[in-house]
């Protein structure tokens, strides 16, 4: 077979790979050109701070004074995984927050999802957009507001539970959502939600994607909904479900806004809300302790890394791809 | 048409009643969703329109309203319900006792004071509807509303010009050129949009510190053009969709890659552009974590989300104000989402699924 020149040629997988020729080294070239942006944008704003940061992380270092790092070595690593609280407690705070909002976020989206692609329901298109606009809200907007509404004296919520459901939930002995420590996590799930937008149309289009011979053949067998739910709709779907796990999970380790901007990251109350990120952005930008500040950092990278290895590795056991997804 | 009328004829009674029934109820618990999901909002619109006062007072509706006054003999005085013959009154009061109050009768002024047995406590004030619209203009002006969109548009603006760019060039290479390594390079990229940015940080602020441009808006613009991994994978799933034929027509009459960027993909490609682009936008719009380490310091510079969030800390105890900002700032994106909400939701799709 006569060696064709770019971009003609569309290799097949049984040819023999051949030398590099000339033609083939300019066709590289360019396309090295085209991804210039990102090879550099990558080598200088990724690659190069992780290796440096992990060189300050050896060092005792505060920019103010920079003339005045001193190499510490281990140090900082040694205190920070053995000798410092408050970074595994931060780090079990985070992952306790996790555990909650997740399965409550990604739920509640996969019900949306589901109620949306329902062929009951009338006017789908329109909720659709509903659901997903307070996504475009910014979210210290989305904060404040949620805010007043939980608020426990004025706050519409608990005025609603209360004239609803009939439990006391205004006044002094009512629902404190962000001020009682068992409830704030609860609490800021409830702010995550109004960003459900964007799972919520990935699940749906996820659903669309199940075939509706799937569908026929167990309504044949006599299927009722839940059991085509759960025999047909969750496992056709996993893939789309482990990705929003794996960006759900990387998202809530890097949890900062919400507390930062009720609470200014005092942890309010009993320094349940001081999760990881808080503590990172104390020590780097309230006492300059940069050195440390990188350990910290690392630590959440490797920590995000594991987690996602992880995730990957138990894929194989609960996500279902069909033939045509696995690549 | 016909056929679904035939098939709904064919149909038993009892299973269309159960189809209208299942209608009914799953539309209406959608409605019920959606009316609580929302209700926030709404909280937000009601509440920022009330005065401080009314928010302190427990015996105010939820509606936004002030205390029903009138004017006698140059004081104001507050109007209540009386219950005189069997009717509730509106009658302000002058005197207040505690067995026995002076009241006026809004419609008989002339009359004078007019004394009634009761205890004043046991009555309830009169309100009406008074949306304080000035709560916007309050707000405004005090958070300085113009410098914080100037900066924001600035900073969403070019950004996503430098993102748009970028992006498209860097899918453009991962869609239609043979490198070696490029599978390993695109797998690289998608990591470095999972894993946490702050590893990052320190260094990257170090050196803008050294350079002097910590205090600018320069480290959070300059990185946008060097193209971010969600918008390449975009553009790259929509370019590989273009037919090569194209391309291939092109290199016929001699046109470079550069040539062919330009004259073929970019045209090909304007809805995922623009998708794109709105993504990039809102998120722009959305940024707190890098102003406000870079910002620090010069509320002159800040974005609105920054802006806002230093007004929260100094006005927390006026709800009202809180949340006319919080709507304020809610504004623009929400206007140009409606306009433009089919393009973004196929962008999220395209970006989801595709993983």
């Amino acid at each position: 077979m006569p060696r064709v020149p770019w971009p003609f040629r569309k290799r097949s997988r049984k040819a023999p790979r051949r030398k590099w020729g000339r033609l083939e080294r300019k066709e590289a070239l360019w396309g090295l050109g085209f991804l210039s942006p990102w090879l550099i944008g990558f080598l200088l704003f990724y690659l190069f701070p992780i290796i440096a940061s992990f060189g300050f992380s050896l060092f005792d270092f505060n920019p103010a004074v920079p003339d005045q790092a001193r190499f510490i070595g281990w140090t900082n690593w040694r205190y920070a995984l053995f000798k410092d609280p408050e970074v595994w407690l931060s780090l079990k705070r985070t992952l306790h927050f996790a555990v909650i909002s997740l399965p409550i976020s990604l739920g509640f989206a996969l019900f949306l999802a589901l109620l949306l692609n329902s062929k009951y329901v009338l006017g789908k298109s329109v909720y659709r957009t509903l659901f997903y606009m307070p996504t475009m809200i910014p979210l210290v907007a989305t904060v404040l507001i949620w805010n007043g509404v939980l608020n426990e004296q004025t706050g519409w919520i608990n005025v609603l539970i209360e004239k609803v459901l009939g439990i006391e939930a205004t006044g002094v002995n009512g629902i404190r959502w962000l001020a009682d420590p068992d409830l704030v996590y609860y609490a800021y799930t409830m702010f995550g939600l109004w960003g459900i937008g964007n799972p919520m149309i990935v699940f749906l289009a996820g659903l669309q994607g199940v075939p509706t011979e799937l569908y026929e053949a167990a309504e044949l067998d006599g299927a009722n909904w839940f059991r085509k739910l759960i025999h047909i709709t969750i496992p056709m779907i996993t893939p789309v479900i482990f990705y929003q796990l794996v960006l759900g999970v990387i998202g809530a380790l890097q949890y900062f806004l919400a507390p930062f901007v009720l609470n200014g990251g005092t942890g309010f109350p009993e320094g349940k809300t001081r999760f990881f990120m808080i503590y990172f952005y104390k020590q780097a930008f309230s006492f300059f302790n940069m050195g440390y500040a990188a350990t910290l950092a690392w630590i959440l990278f490797i920590i995000a890394l594991v987690l996602t290895v992880i995730l990957f590795g138990t894929a194989r056991y609960w996500v279902y791809y069909t033939a045509e997804e696995r690549a | 048409m016909k056929r679904q009328i035939r098939r709904i004829w064919r149909r038993s009674p009892a299973a269309l009643l159960r189809e209208a029934a299942l209608r009914l109820f799953l539309t209406g618990l959608t409605l019920a969703v959606l009316f609580l999901f929302l209700i926030p909002m709404a909280y937000g619109v009601v509440t920022g329109l009330k005065t401080g006062y009314q928010i302190a007072q427990s015996d105010a509706p939820w509606w936004p309203a002030s205390v029903e006054t009138i004017t006698y003999e140059g004081k104001e005085y507050e109007v209540y319900y009386v219950p005189i013959d069997g009717k509730e009154k509106p009658m302000a009061l002058y005197k207040k006792g505690r067995k026995a109050s002076l009241l006026l009768d809004p419609e008989n002024l002339e009359a004078g004071p007019i004394e009634w047995q009761g205890n004043w406590r046991s009555l309830k004030r009169v309100w009406r509807f008074d949306p304080q619209w000035q709560n916007f203009v309050a707000v405004w002006e005090t958070i300085d509303f113009p410098l914080l969109l100037k900066n924001t548009l600035m900073f969403a603006g070019i950004t996503t010009i430098g993102a748009v760019l970028s992006a498209a060039l860097v899918a453009y290479g991962f869609a239609r050129f043979r490198i070696p390594g490029k599978n390993v390079l695109f797998m690289v990229m998608l990591s470095t949009v999972i894993l946490p940015g702050a590893i990052t940080l320190i260094p990257t602020y170090y050196i803008w510190l050294r350079i002097g441009w910590v205090g600018t808006w320069k480290p959070l613009i300059i990185p946008a053009f060097f193209s971010w991994g969600t918008n390449v994978f975009l553009l790259r799933q929509f370019f590989l969709g273009i037919p090569r034929e194209l391309d291939e027509a092109a290199m016929i009459d001699g046109a470079s890659p550069l040539r062919i960027f330009i004259s073929i993909i970019l045209p090909n490609a304007k809805p995922a552009l623009t998708a794109v682009a709105l993504f990039h936008f809102f998120w722009a719009w959305n940024e707190f974590f890098g102003p406000l380490i870079y910002l620090a310091g010069h509320p002159e510079k800040f974005p609105i989300t920054v802006g806002l969030t230093q007004f929260n800390n100094l006005y927390s105890q006026s709800a009202h104000l809180i949340q006319a900002a919080s709507l304020m700032s809610a504004a623009l994106p929400l206007v140009v989402f409606f306009f433009a909400q089919r393009v973004f939701m196929q962008g999220v799709v395209i970006t989801g699924v595709e993983k």
